[in-house]
């Protein structure tokens, strides 16, 4: 009779390495360690070489030194005695302020362009379809130049403003369009709380949380109100009132007023001035995606099966409510993945500013301080890494978003 | 009895009534417009205020358009044929337009290089994109890029025959021992394709490029619409397989490997093309040998190839993700390897799976290689942007070149995108 044996218990043999599955892929990885190793030391090595031959280093001073040129669009003070670092935070600034403007108002294009696609309205269904093609298979790039040349081309210069038979005039006598860029009144508070202008904005925006927090606690106490006796409190006024009254008081108590914008010279001078390029890259931006985002809204309806529209009808909802609460909850969980890639294409299609000369991280670091400083790899490792910190953390915010929304499987 | 009901009934049918038309409103075109423009009140404003929108779009391109001066030589000859009408110019579009296709520096004489290399990519291309024609067609596509890189840069025909020998050599090898080991026939193709570029890199005797059939042009000469499509089908062609890779990696149970790929391809796709067209103009020159000239047009091929490689790795990670798992567990139960299985039963499906995803990052990526222009490499834009708009003739002569530019990209990507439903159609092999 036989009896069982162990399997015959051979050595390691080297053969193993690359046969037995056990070692196998502990011998890829050390092999991709090395190589990768070698690349990193090769090209480091060069780096060292080539910077030793330029009698270069690598160092961030360059930051401190006074930059020496002017940026006409910023949100904070700068001029041209002020650092390169200054005027890096000027373009970072400038770059999340396109970015912030051009993914509201893609999604607003873009929401409104997808219904609309989908209306029954035969002659507007084929014009949506129409815009969607035409700015989806045209480059932005393209697309900024194009918006840009519009708006000087279109837009009356300041000086036709100007004189008694003016060829222009400002809208409401408070709105100046011109090529220059448009300007807008200004709010400022008289008698503020503190003494800087942003705290008093700061405070203004506590203001809102205040709101938003009250308008949220009035819906939670109407809803265990209708849970416990089957009534709806009316909460209209209620939550109007915590929004608009601590809003209005606000405004009372610091004394709001407008500045308006005012011809003088050659030039308009008081109220906001948004500048042209800015206006081009926001315009050029917002309308390119939103071509993009109406497809994938237009998707994400279409995904909603009919089942559910009927459904919701017969347990007697009105179409509003089918809206709210069956066919937008499901289908934001199909538009709101792509939705959030279509901003981080904003803010990376942002950087493309430089060709219309507005003044963003990528033209400020990227372009004119590099080129007056020299320090090409500095410079473009703090672009990278700007840029990278930005999509990682719009894509984390939203992701936080988008499983909130998700479908709450067990 | 009968007769008695003959005189009080004056009249019996005894024939049926032929079907009258439907009422006028009910058929054709007023039946079709009523339901499909102005079925209730907000459908009408809608249906009215889109004719406004064409009219004002129509009134204001189609003079424009229809005045058209096609023959003059500078903007201020056009002005004056129009006398104060509205026109277009496109007389800038035949005065330059061997400029806008092929840059201003590509010799004139040699035209037909460039245009030969286009019609050859046509017939390089078709046996990949339709798969009704017959596969022997295939060895011209495996051809077309050594002969386009000859067609176009000229010179010495001696590299592009030495490289196509290198990856034949490759290719042999691999056939050979790579149906008993993939490892080996993998690496072993490697190293025999290597060693067949360094032979016969000695072998090509120096100056070779200065009495050759064709005259070489330089990567700087090239511009124009010529250079986008370049790069596009490059940089497209080069970075599916190196997407492919990157997908692969990033899926294996092998933590390095796949710890490697997820930062190449979450970095890439943080940051924008323009950043890695920088890192190509003025940085990447410090990474490679001192004393070494990578030409700028290999710079920012390594860098769009990267840039759309990442994209690509993650439409075709959709891909895989989306196969059901029982896949690659009968793969397993076949008993077939890992390269066997993603060959014949994962990359299949996944990849028929991502085409739609692939052709978006391919028209994305030709749209892109406009951004070129923006460290002054004169492309279709640059050119425009460029030598076109500063030169004193077509100074302020805007709409006519971009409407052009964009025109000609239109066309491009639509065909393209319409060519991506017809595969999908095409590849839907489940029920309906």
């Amino acid at each position: 009779m036989s009896t069982l044996t162990d399997p015959p218990n051979e050595g390691f043999r080297l053969s193993m390495l690359i046969n037995d599955t056990r070692y196998r892929s502990l011998t890829f990885q050390v092999i991709a360690a090395i190589v990768l190793a070698l690349c990193i030391w090769y090209l480091g090595n060069n780096l060292i070489q080539n910077l030793r031959a330029a009698g270069l280093n690598i160092s961030y001073t360059f930051l401190g030194d006074p930059s020496g040129y002017d940026i006409n669009q910023r949100l904070v003070e700068y001029d041209s005695q002020s650092s390169h670092a200054k005027a890096a935070l000027v373009g970072l600034l400038n770059t999340l302020l396109v970015a912030f403007l051009a993914c509201i108002t893609a999604t607003v294009f873009g929401v409104i362009a997808g219904v609309l696609r989908l209306s029954n309205n035969w002659l507007v269904s084929k014009l949506m379809a129409v815009y969607v093609e035409i700015f989806r298979n045209i480059p932005v790039l393209i697309w900024i130049i194009i918006i840009f040349t519009i708006m000087t081309a279109v837009l009356p210069g300041p000086r036709e403003f100007r004189g008694d038979n003016a060829t222009a005039s400002m809208v409401f006598d408070s709105f100046a369009f011109t090529n220059r860029g448009i300007y807008i009144p200004m709010p400022w508070f008289e008698n503020g709380i503190f003494a800087s202008t942003a705290m008093n904005w700061l405070l203004v925006l506590a203001g809102f949380a205040g709101s938003w927090i009250a308008a949220h606690q009035i819906n939670v106490w109407a809803n265990t109100k209708q849970e416990s006796t089957g009534v709806r409190p009316k909460t209209t006024a209620l939550i109007l009132a915590a929004w608009l009254v601590p809003f209005l008081a606000l405004m009372l108590i610091m004394g709001l007023t407008w500045e308006y914008p005012e011809l003088k010279g050659f030039n308009f001078s008081g109220g906001i001035k948004v500048g042209g390029p800015l206006i081009a890259l926001w315009f050029a931006l917002s309308i390119y995606t939103g071509a993009f985002i109406a497809e994938n809204v237009r998707a994400g309806i279409q995904a909603v099966s009919k089942g559910q529209t009927e459904a919701a009808s017969a347990l007697g909802l009105r179409p509003r409510r089918v809206m709210n609460l069956v066919v937008l909850p499901q289908a934001l969980r199909v538009i709101i993945p792509p939705l959030i890639s279509n901003f981080l294409n904003i803010t990376k299609n942002s950087s493309l500013a430089i060709a219309v000369g507005y003044a963003d991280i990528t033209a400020t670091l990227g372009g004119i301080t590099l080129n007056q400083t020299g320090r090409a790899i500095e410079c473009v490792l703090l672009l990278m890494l700007f840029y990278l910190t930005a999509s990682l953390t719009i894509s984390m915010v939203m992701n936080v978003y988008n499983a909130s929304v998700k479908l709450k499987e067990r | 009895m009968s007769d008695t009901h003959a005189h009080s009934i004056a009249f019996v049918r005894d024939t049926e009534i032929p079907p009258s038309p439907p009422p006028a409103g009910e058929t054709g075109a007023v039946k079709w417009l009523r339901e499909n423009l102005f079925s209730n009140a907000v459908n009408s404003a809608l249906t009215i205020a889109s004719l406004l929108v064409i009219y004002i779009l129509l009134s204001k391109t189609l003079p424009w358009l229809l005045n058209g001066v096609w023959t003059t030589n500078s903007l201020a000859e056009c002005r004056e044929v129009l006398q104060g009408k509205t026109g277009a110019c496109f007389s800038v579009l035949t005065e330059r337009w061997n400029q806008l296709l092929y840059g201003f520096k590509y010799p004139s004489d040699q035209y037909w290089r460039p245009n030969l290399a286009l019609v050859l990519l046509l017939f390089a291309i078709a046996p990949v994109l339709f798969f009704d024609l017959p596969r022997k067609l295939l060895a011209f596509t495996a051809i077309y890029p050594f002969l386009a890189f000859w067609l176009i840069w000229g010179g010495t025909i001696l590299a592009p025959i030495v490289a196509l020998v290198g990856f034949a050599a490759g290719a042999f090898v691999f056939q050979t021992y790579g149906k008993s080991s993939f490892a080996v026939g993998f690496f072993g193709a490697i190293a025999a394709a290597f060693a067949v570029w360094i032979i016969g890199g000695m072998l090509i005797p120096d100056g070779a490029s200065d009495n050759a059939m064709l005259q070489a042009v330089p990567s700087r000469d090239l511009g124009g619409f010529m250079l986008n499509l370049m790069l596009g089908v490059t940089c497209v062609s080069l970075s599916l397989p190196l997407g492919i890779a990157l997908a692969l990696g990033r899926q294996s149970d092998m933590p390095l490997i796949k710890w490697m790929c997820v930062v190449f391809i979450e970095f890439v796709r943080g940051v924008p093309l323009i950043t890695l067209l920088f890192v190509a103009s003025v940085m990447l020159a410090y990474f490679f040998p001192p004393e070494s000239t990578v030409d700028l047009f290999l710079r920012v091929v390594i860098m769009i190839t990267m840039f759309s490689a990442a994209y690509i790795a993650e439409v075709i990670r959709g891909g895989l993700a989306a196969l059901p798992k029982g896949q690659y567990e009968a793969a397993d139960s076949l008993g077939l390897d890992y390269p066997q299985a993603m060959r014949l039963i994962i990359l299949p499906q996944a990849l028929k799976i991502s085409i739609p995803g692939i052709v978006n990052v391919a028209v994305g990526l030709f749209k892109d290689t406009t951004l070129v222009s923006v460290i002054s490499m004169f492309d279709l834009v640059g050119m425009i942007r460029g030598p076109i708009l500063a030169s004193t003739e077509w100074n302020g002569v805007y709409w006519e070149l971009l409407g052009f530019a964009a025109l000609l990209f239109f066309v491009v990507c639509y065909g393209i995108s319409q060519y991506s439903q017809w595969l999908e159609r095409r590849l839907a092999t489940d029920h309906r």
